[in-house]
């Protein structure tokens, strides 16, 4: 099974991960995020488009990109460590 | 707030289902805004923990792969059909959540009826509705809800009123019904009014999971593939343009609605079903005595409106019905109820029939000249042309078919009734084919309900089989041995 999106906890939090090779450079991530700490590169990944990415630093953990991505497994933010509580489920 | 967005669980993991050989990414365009649908959708049901009842109907429509991406229950519904589909489910499956996620053009044209009803009877359903004003899947084409002016592959020059009408406000439509419990248009064209639209399906599928009742979000989303501009300008298009024609809010909630009780559904089991139906299981033992060398009989029995070719179809099938043998009868007549052509096609067997279609004859029944003209050819080699000699002057048969003139009209007319020329031809058929007892048809004849026929149907059967007998044609082999 290929894994479509990061899972691994990132370095420093909160932090934001684009996986490059789904994303379809429609821009809306990088026009959308407050702090504006997401770039668009000047080349293209495997699908033929230009891509965003995360400037390394300065992200909130509000997870705007992730709602403006239209692509379900290309953007992942992370605010605290996975699993640090369970998902709550509502019956 | 999460600790981690990232890709619901409702999603797979890998797109294994999708056709294409990209199995990691969604099909859809960059920029297109069923993306960010599917997501609020998936997330809403991962987070109301409904992911093992959920049932996703796809549309005809971009959407139609749905089933490559939602990891829940899919059907995909014929264009227009999913409220329908959704409304099966969900009575079928009451523990069930179902989503009918549909476009503009599937929702607003063709199926515009489906939802009202669907709406109307406040089946417990959610619909996402998308509304990107324009055909997508098909090439950018005017779809109801296109705006005035907008330029789409259909209306080059823009929507007009005088041509094509005011765009469908589907909201405001469904909100005047009494019904629906919950109706919110929204839109997709900033990180505000996605978060917006996000509480608005979680809302529409609490209504649900409540049995409320009906609801439904209405999504203004962007289409820059057809509109032919870029992810970003398309969103600047949306506010700008569709927005003041579509005007987002809630139009309609009902907090107060009681949950619907559904009148649980009578389940039957096979042993009930086949008794009232009349019927057993395992093979049928009527079947048992038919001789086992009665052929199959392909019948075209072709004549102009109002002469009965339809009811002598109709009785020949029933008649060998009654004695177990397999039968189809498949009508074929325009819009007039006198006049015009008529024509129907038989099959009686003592094996299952595939097909009611009957494309080579192995019997004509022709009342008049153009009948004959049009299917005699059609006819076996070795079959047979029954033809009324009455109107037909001027025959030419292929010389591989036996023709049999009978002036079934001149005999019907001598016994008082021009109506039973049909019974005049069915005693013929009888006589010449064997292709069901007389005795099976006389029973079915006694239960006309016009008592006063059944004298005459009678006599017009017994001078059919007169006057076929009289001919002294030689018939044995007619049928698919």
């Amino acid at each position: 099974m290929t894994q479509t999106t990061a899972t691994k906890t990132p370095p420093t939090l909160p932090w934001v991960d684009v996986t490059s090779r789904l994303c379809k450079g429609c821009d809306f991530c990088v026009e959308a995020c407050p702090p504006r700490v997401l770039g668009f590169s000047t080349d293209i990944n495997e699908r033929g488009y230009r891509f965003s990415f995360y400037l390394g630093d300065g992200c909130t953990g509000c997870g705007i990109c992730f709602y403006n991505c239209p692509e379900p497994g290309a953007i992942t933010v992370w605010r605290k460590p996975a699993d640090a509580k369970p998902r709550k489920v509502l019956q | 707030m999460k600790d981690v967005f990232k890709k619901p669980d409702s999603f797979f993991d890998e797109f294994s289902r999708s056709a294409g050989v990209d199995k990691e990414a969604t099909h859809y365009c960059p920029g297109c805004g069923h993306g960010n649908l599917h997501k609020l959708v998936a997330e809403a049901i991962d987070d109301l923990g409904i992911v093992d009842r959920t049932v996703f109907v796809s549309p005809v429509g971009c959407s139609v792969f749905g089933y490559y991406y939602f990891h829940v229950g899919n059907v995909q519904a014929a264009h227009g059909r999913a409220p329908a589909v959704a409304t099966g489910v969900r009575r079928a499956l009451p523990q069930s959540i179902v989503i009918s996620y549909q476009g503009d053009g599937d929702l607003a044209a063709i199926g515009a009826n489906e939802i009202l009803q669907a709406a109307n009877r406040g089946e417990l359903m959610t619909v996402i509705f998308v509304n990107n004003a324009i055909y997508g899947m098909t090439g950018g084409q005017m779809a109801p809800t296109t705006l005035l002016g907008q330029k789409t592959t259909t209306t080059p020059y823009g929507r007009k009123i005088a041509n094509e009408g005011y765009p469908l406000r589907v909201s405001e439509l469904l909100s005047t019904l009494t019904a629906p419990v919950y109706i919110e248009r929204c839109t997709l064209e900033d990180s505000k009014t996605i978060m917006k639209t996000r509480k608005a399906i979680r809302k529409a599928l609490e209504y649900q999971i409540s049995g409320k009742g009906f609801s439904l979000v209405e999504v203004l989303s962007p289409c820059p593939t057809g509109w032919e501009i870029e992810p970003l300008a398309s969103r600047e298009w949306l506010t700008k343009n569709m927005v003041s024609v579509f005007p987002p809010g809630v139009y309609k909630e009902r907090t107060d609605a009681e949950p619907r009780t559904m009148e649980p559904l009578k389940v039957l089991n096979a042993q009930e079903v086949l008794g009232a139906l009349n019927m057993s299981a395992g093979p049928d033992q009527r079947v048992a005595s038919i001789p086992p060398d009665f052929p199959t009989h392909e019948l075209v029995l072709a004549g102009f409106g109002g002469q009965g070719v339809l009811l002598l179809g109709q009785l020949l099938t029933k008649s060998s019905m009654t004695e177990g043998k397999f039968v189809s009868w498949l009508p074929s007549y325009g819009p007039e109820m006198r006049g015009g052509t008529a024509n129907c096609h038989v099959v009686v067997s003592r094996r299952r029939i595939g097909s009611p279609f009957v494309p080579r004859p192995t019997l004509l029944i022709a009342m008049n000249q153009p009948s004959l003209e049009k299917f005699a050819d059609s006819v076996r080699p070795g079959g047979m042309v029954v033809y009324d000699s009455s109107f037909v002057k001027t025959a030419s048969i292929p010389s591989h078919v036996t023709p049999v003139p009978i002036p079934f009209s001149e005999i019907a007319n001598q016994l008082g009734n021009a109506k039973t020329a049909n019974m005049v031809a069915a005693g013929a058929i009888i006589a010449l084919t064997g292709i069901t007892e007389e005795e099976s048809f006389t029973a079915l004849i006694k239960k006309l309900r016009k008592k006063e026929l059944i004298e005459t149907n009678l006599k017009a059967l017994a001078a059919g089989r007169e006057s076929a007998l009289a001919l002294g044609i030689q018939v044995a082999g007619v049928g698919i041995h």
